[in-house]
């Protein structure tokens, strides 16, 4: 597995290049990639704030449990942190597998673990001023299925 | 001594990111009400604790939790990744 919470840019097709590669045992690949996207026509940039320490330490623990629950051969998690344009990658996910429906379902697990409970935290900055992104109850209660 | 750490709002709120307290607070809800009667940043801080989440030594906690031998503890908003 790989982890990585960076302020860099990164290129999710390299990221993924060789990702599962190699290996008699993987039948599937799966990778979600989150963008910085803008509703209103407004946004500047996407400030991420971070828990250095902690949030590598949920993030480990999330994927080791991906890992165990749906047998992975591998998986990768990348979360940047710090001002990032729109349309600038802001983190991606992917899990190898030995069937496409557990790849699936673990990558859905880790994206919903990730929104909720690794300690990021958005705020849109935008020409009218700043605001802390609120966390939806929706995405609290994605976590139900789990 | 320990440590309290504030992120995103509440960092905004209490007008610190870090700092090192002297406490006898047993759990920390007891920690937050006596922050709360020390100085008006932690009262607007810790107006509503509905949305303020804790943990202790980088792991999530009740607010009802023990504070005894922890070292570190973070408050922050429900988080936002993804």
């Amino acid at each position: 597995m790989r982890i990585s919470v960076q302020e860099a840019v990164f290129d999710p097709g390299a990221e993924l290049s060789g990702f599962g590669a190699g290996r008699a045992d993987v039948g599937g690949v799966v990778s979600f990639t989150g963008l910085v996207r803008d509703d209103t026509g407004t946004l500047e940039a996407l400030e991420i704030e971070h828990y250095p320490g902690m949030t590598e330490r949920a993030i480990t623990a999330m994927v080791e449990e991906a890992i165990s629950r749906w047998e992975l051969a591998d998986a990768l998690v990348i979360h940047r942190y710090g001002r990032l344009d729109v349309g600038a990658p802001i983190m991606m996910v992917a899990t190898a597998a030995r069937h496409r429906v557990a790849a699936f379902e673990a990558a859905e697990f880790l994206m919903d673990y990730l929104k909720s409970r690794a300690p990021f935290w958005k705020k849109e900055v935008t020409r009218a001023g700043e605001s802390w992104v609120a966390a939806k109850d929706a995405d609290e209660e994605a976590l139900k299925r789990w | 001594m320990v440590d309290l750490l504030y992120f995103a709002w509440l960092r905004e709120r209490v007008g610190v990111a870090r700092e090192s307290v002297e406490t006898s607070a047993v759990s920390v809800a007891d920690l937050v009400e006596e922050l709360k009667a020390r100085d008006p940043r932690y009262a607007a801080a810790f107006a509503d604790t509905s949305v303020v989440r804790v943990a202790l030594d980088q792991d999530l906690a009740d607010f009802s939790a023990p504070l005894a031998g922890v070292k570190e503890i973070a408050f922050f908003p429900p988080m936002t990744g993804g």
